[in-house]
């Protein structure tokens, strides 16, 4: 079966191609069939291949397609990989993409771009399938690039309003210059190792000069803080929200976003030879989830709180890679596709309740009318917030844990950064579905759960969010930790860990009641005080108004590089261009011109003039071959 | 014969072209150019099937007493330019089926005479049967662009005349110098090119800078390349739709393609010596054209200096003188020459459709055409080079070629990623996204010319990023054979 892999991105390309060119003539019920059995296909021949790769002795596969780019020395095939990483991804992506795929067939079955929605999704999933499954860096790319297009076309989906289009736009530009620097970071693994297939480059990696590899290593990392939002190149991922909530669970929150931690684990030989690129990562990324998770603090759009709480745990997850802790990381990959799909798609069925209203103030009290939309939700609330034994907590504390080892400095941070989280969070489940309903009459008469469609997923969902913690539970616990032992093969260099129990259990003890008392402390201010965010945000002053403006960050690039640009480019336009380099191209044009009419007099049809001017000529000849 | 076959078929066809009366004219045109098209089939079968074929070369003593051949023939690289030309015309054609030009047997006779011309640029084994090629394809289009252009026609395209015609005697002044020094050792001179080479690779630094700056001036006006390039923006809005593509989609590739056969072989010294600031020149000018591209609200002239940007990775990937430069300038050629007609196709069925082509006026076209929409993308998605499209492959071996030249250079170069998608997509979002505007009501389905044309281009480019092999096999086949003069 494992020979068959190239099954799995076909079917989604299949459903993209069938409702590409059919989608309008089928009805909708129809093209959200094939869009969603194309998917699952997909997941069932991707839980085969997995179990079958469980049970094999070789654990990396190579499955060859054709040759795609040849130039002497660099062979670029078309060709896939199959191992324990690849499939691991390759169950989360289907698995929650056909979730998401059914309930996108209730989200969306009013809306009229209904068949053109699965198209995108269906040629997304193919192009995150691609991306995890190339046996080399540029079919990596291709399937980077590929899933940055679906994101401009999903954010994008209602393109008739602008601020969308320009989200839209915005995300597409800002990940290109994270493309950039891992382009430049591909050419430069070509150059030193002369290849760039995974398997040759990383079986000489450790033989590379260091400061190469670490140069390799960066410019592959600005390509993952592009995709995965990490500081500077984050703020389009909340701009992103523009887009249909079942595409910010699904490609903003799920799968897209964690392409970088994929980029990076699958690269670990890179980070695990330079620390200071680790240490870069470790830096950027805890910096960048404590920097978000303040900004959620403030947000009052379900969906922003959310986006915001995103990029805060994708900051966790490189904090992990940064440390070495590469499973953990992937642990918590799986954990938040789990939770965050669930609290995004959850968030989809509040809006969906509300006819679109999206702001939390105007909400609350919605636990009696959409009871299943609310125990969902709690349950993704606990696991995100770090409560044992749901599963957000045993993957956060295992990052934490290592990070510890590396650097208390940085495991206090990260502590901080998961408190703000449980604060957060928890204000966004008091506001929305606690305490009286805030909305309009009409709204209230309007409440109602979500239709079956909607409603098992997150059933489904939740279950693996309370469950999902088996998968990796602690070793100094003396049970097995499936994930680590899963990944061991792909990891080149070990590091084995060196905390002793005491210090786990007391790191471990330190988590769980911070946690506590954070939400407590949201309890108090938000069911206890019925405190509400302002209503004028213009009253707001200081730090606050500071972080609840976002930092004036989307202001800052403003200033820094668009105007900039834009002056530049008008300056290159209006006076380079037309005045300097084109004014010398029509100088040179009308000296030409003056010269030639000066000389045109000489010619005056005189007879007698030119026989003169010959004599003159002559006498001089004569004159100049005497002297000499 | 085939070779021979192949000048002599468009020359024919635009005399026989010339004499026919009416609307007649555009459909024998069109059939003769598909005819011209299956011939270079047979000879790109015939070149896979045995390259060393007689067939495949032509060459005839014409003035004995200077040394001038009519000598053609064809390899891997000049297979390539002949393709893309014999694809293309048709398409050019097809595309100006909405347009009621007057005296179109002239118009479709010179479109003819130019694809000859154009042809025997790429296949000419002599150096001054190339130079009679390279000015005969200067004439059709100046009067193309004269008699059928827009606004101010006679002053731009005069100044294209000059401009380009200027370069050309350069040009011709290097290659008689290089001429002059063949035939050292036999004493007789030749144009011969594999001569010529020998003549340019004997000389001093002094003596190949002097041919180097000579011949480059005439290849990087006709590209152009920063700063030889203001007659292009001028040129290219003005000229009818039809002569813009000739001049982007073929004739610019006269330039580059110039450069990798005429020049880079006979001057590697100089090369060595002057080829960082011709690079430093195309590389800036990439980043200097995208920023002018950003602000242009003419979409025609926003292409015309898109395509300057393009051009400048391209020249600079071949003077970085490595395998990935030169390979991937000519698939990046390929591609460029296939997406550039595409976009100025869809900046003509804008005017066409709308009456303006100002992107501040434009909007919400999608609304009315969801289809055109989507061809639009892909057009656009192929000249930002996404991966699987057509403009990928070469923009990827290109910027690596680039970077094995300086790993600096290469990053600036690639602002070329970034700036491309920022003109690109705020154009896309002017012109058919957001609420419909006034302009965008008559919006209706696209004809059926403008339709056929534009989802072959769309095939292509999907096809060609996807499977790149059949044309990068010859390209890579093509670039080792000239690395072997240039080392």
């Amino acid at each position: 079966m494992i020979k068959l892999v190239a099954l799995i991105p076909l079917f989604p390309l299949l459903g993209f191609l069938i409702n590409g060119f059919f989608g309008k003539k089928i009805n909708k019920g129809l093209s959200g069939a094939i869009a969603s059995i194309a998917v699952l296909a997909s997941f069932v021949i991707a839980l085969i291949i997995f179990f079958e790769l469980e049970h094999s002795e070789l654990k990396s596969h190579t499955v060859n397609l054709f040759s795609w780019i040849n130039s002497d020395t660099l062979k670029i095939p078309f060709e896939f990989l199959v191992d324990p990483l690849s499939s691991w991804f390759l169950l989360i992506i289907t698995g929650i993409g056909f979730l998401i795929h059914i309930y996108s067939i209730g989200y969306m079955h009013n809306d009229e771009g209904f068949a053109r929605f699965f198209t995108y999704l269906n040629l997304f999933v193919f192009f995150m399938l691609l991306l995890v499954l190339g046996n080399n860096y540029l079919i990596m790319f291709v399937g980077w690039e590929g899933v940055g297009l679906c994101s401009y076309l999903l954010i994008g989906f209602w393109f008739k309003n602008t601020a969308y289009n320009n989200a839209a736009k915005k995300a597409f530009i800002m990940n290109r210059i994270g493309d950039l620097g891992f382009l430049l970071g591909i050419i430069l693994i070509f150059v030193t190792f002369g290849s760039i297939t995974y398997g040759e480059v990383f079986s000489i990696a450790s033989g590379g000069n260091e400061h190469t590899i670490t140069a390799i290593a960066l410019l592959l990392f600005i390509g993952a803080m592009g995709k995965s939002a990490q500081l500077p190149l984050y703020t389009w991922l909340p701009d992103a929200m523009a887009g249909p909530t079942p595409v910010s669970a699904l490609i903003h929150a799920a799968t897209m976003v964690t392409a970088g931690i994929y980029m990076i684990v699958r690269s670990n030989v890179f980070y695990s030879i330079s620390e200071e690129a680790s240490h870069v990562v470790a830096v950027i990324g805890v910096a960048t989830a404590l920097f978000a998770a303040t900004i959620g603090l403030f947000q009052n759009d379900i969906k922003k709180v959310l986006a915001y709480s995103t990029v805060s745990q994708l900051g966790l997850m490189f904090l992990g890679l940064g440390v070495h802790a590469y499973s953990s990381s992937v642990f918590h990959v799986t954990t938040h596709a789990f939770f965050k799909a669930l609290l995004f798609l959850g968030a989809g069925s509040v809006i969906h309740a509300m006819g679109g209203e999206q702001d939390m103030r105007k909400m609350g009290g919605l636990k009696k009318a959409l009871p299943i939309t609310f125990v969902t939700m709690l349950i993704g609330t606990i696991a995100i917030s770090g409560i044992p034994p749901f599963s957000g907590f045993f993957s956060k504390d295992e990052i934490l844990a290592h990070t510890y080892e590396h650097s208390p400095v940085l495991w206090f941070f990260g502590q901080i950064a998961s408190m703000l989280t449980a604060f957060y969070m928890f204000r966004l489940l008091y506001l929305t579905f606690y305490r009286k309903f805030r909305g309009t009459h009409e709204q209230e008469h309007h409440l109602h759960e979500s239709p079956k469609s909607m409603t098992i997923p997150l059933i489904v969902l939740a279950i693996l969010s309370v469950v999902g913690g088996l998968l990796g539970l602690p070793e100094f616990w003396n049970l097995p930790n499936w994930m680590h032992h899963h990944l061991d093969p792909i990891i080149i260099h070990k590091s084995p860990s060196i905390l002793n129990h005491d210090k786990e259990w007391m790191l471990m003890a330190i988590a769980v009641f911070a946690a506590g008392a954070t939400i407590f402390f949201a309890y108090m201010v938000y069911i206890k005080n019925k405190v509400l965010p302002e209503a004028n945000d213009e009253k707001l002053t200081g730090i606050k108004k500071l972080i609840y403006n976002k930092y004036y960050v989307d202001e800052l690039y403003d200033a820094v590089i668009r105007k900039p640009l834009d002056i530049i480019s008008v300056f290159f336009y209006k006076f380079m261009d037309l005045q300097i380099v084109d004014g010398i191209v029509n100088g040179v044009g009308s000296t030409v011109k003056g010269i030639s009419s000066v000389v045109r007099k000489a010619q005056t049809g005189h007879i007698g003039l030119y026989i003169f001017s010959m004599v003159i000529g002559i006498i001089l000849i004569l004159f100049y071959s005497f002297i000499k | 014969m085939l070779v021979g076959l192949l000048i002599i078929v468009p020359l024919i066809a635009s005399l026989l072209v010339f004499f026919t009366k009416g609307k007649a004219a555009r459909n024998l045109a069109l059939g003769l150019s598909v005819v011209e098209f299956i011939l270079s089939l047979v000879v790109f079968l015939q070149y896979k099937h045995n390259p060393d074929s007689k067939d495949l070369i032509l060459n005839c003593a014409w003035i004995e007493s200077l040394g001038i051949h009519f000598a053609v023939g064809i390899d891997a690289l000049s297979l390539l330019l002949v393709l893309l030309t014999t694809f293309l015309v048709p398409l050019i054609i097809l595309s100006s089926y909405n347009t009621n030009y007057d005296k179109p047997h002239s118009f479709y006779g010179l479109i003819l005479m130019m694809q000859m011309a154009l042809i025997g640029v790429f296949t000419a084994n002599d150096g001054f049967l190339f130079y009679i090629f390279w000015e005969l394809a200067l004439i059709p289009i100046y009067f193309i662009c004269l008699v059928w252009g827009g606004e101010d026609r006679g002053r731009i395209t005069f100044k294209f005349f000059v401009y380009t015609l200027l370069g050309s005697l350069f040009m011709l002044v290097g290659l008689i110098y290089l001429y002059n020094h063949t035939g050292y050792e036999t004493g007789i001179k030749s144009w011969a090119i594999a001569d010529l080479y020998t003549a340019g690779k004997a000389m001093n630094l002094s003596q190949q800078s002097f041919v180097f700056w000579s011949i480059f001036l005439a290849f990087g006006i006709k590209m152009p390349v920063f700063p030889l390039h203001t007659w292009q923006p001028d040129t290219y809005v003005t000229a009818p739709t039809q002569g813009t593509m000739l001049l982007s989609g073929i004739m610019l590739k006269m330039g580059t393609f110039g450069l990798i056969k005429w020049l880079m072989p006979v001057t590697p010294l100089a090369l060595q010596e002057w080829g960082g600031l011709a690079i430093g020149l195309s590389v800036f000018g990439i980043v200097y054209a995208s920023c002018i591209a950003i602000v242009q609200k003419d979409y025609k002239r926003l292409v015309a200096y898109s395509s300057i940007a393009h051009v400048g990775l391209i020249a600079a990937g071949i003077l970085s003188a490595t395998q990935q430069g030169i390979q991937g300038a000519v698939m990046q050629m390929l591609a460029h020459g296939v997406n550039v007609v595409g976009l100025f196709l869809i900046a003509d069925i804008l005017m066409r459709h709308t009456g303006t082509r100002n992107i501040d006026k434009l909007g919400g076209i999608r609304s009315m055409n969801g289809n055109f929409a989507v061809l639009f993308l892909i057009v656009l998605l192929g000249s930002v080079a996404l991966p699987l499209t057509n403009g990928f492959v070469g923009e990827f071996l290109l910027i690596n070629g680039v970077y094995q030249y300086s790993a600096w250079v290469a990053a600036f170069a690639g602002l070329t990623v970034i700036l491309g998608a920022v003109y690109m997509l705020r154009s896309y979002q002017a012109i058919m996204l957001g609420e419909r505007r006034d302009s965008a009501i008559a919006f209706g389905s696209l004809v059926s010319s403008d339709k056929l044309v534009l989802y072959i281009i769309c095939l292509v480019i999907v096809v060609f990023g996807v499977y790149p092999k059949p044309l990068n096999d010859l390209a890579e086949e093509g670039t080792k054979a000239i690395l072997t003069y240039i080392k």
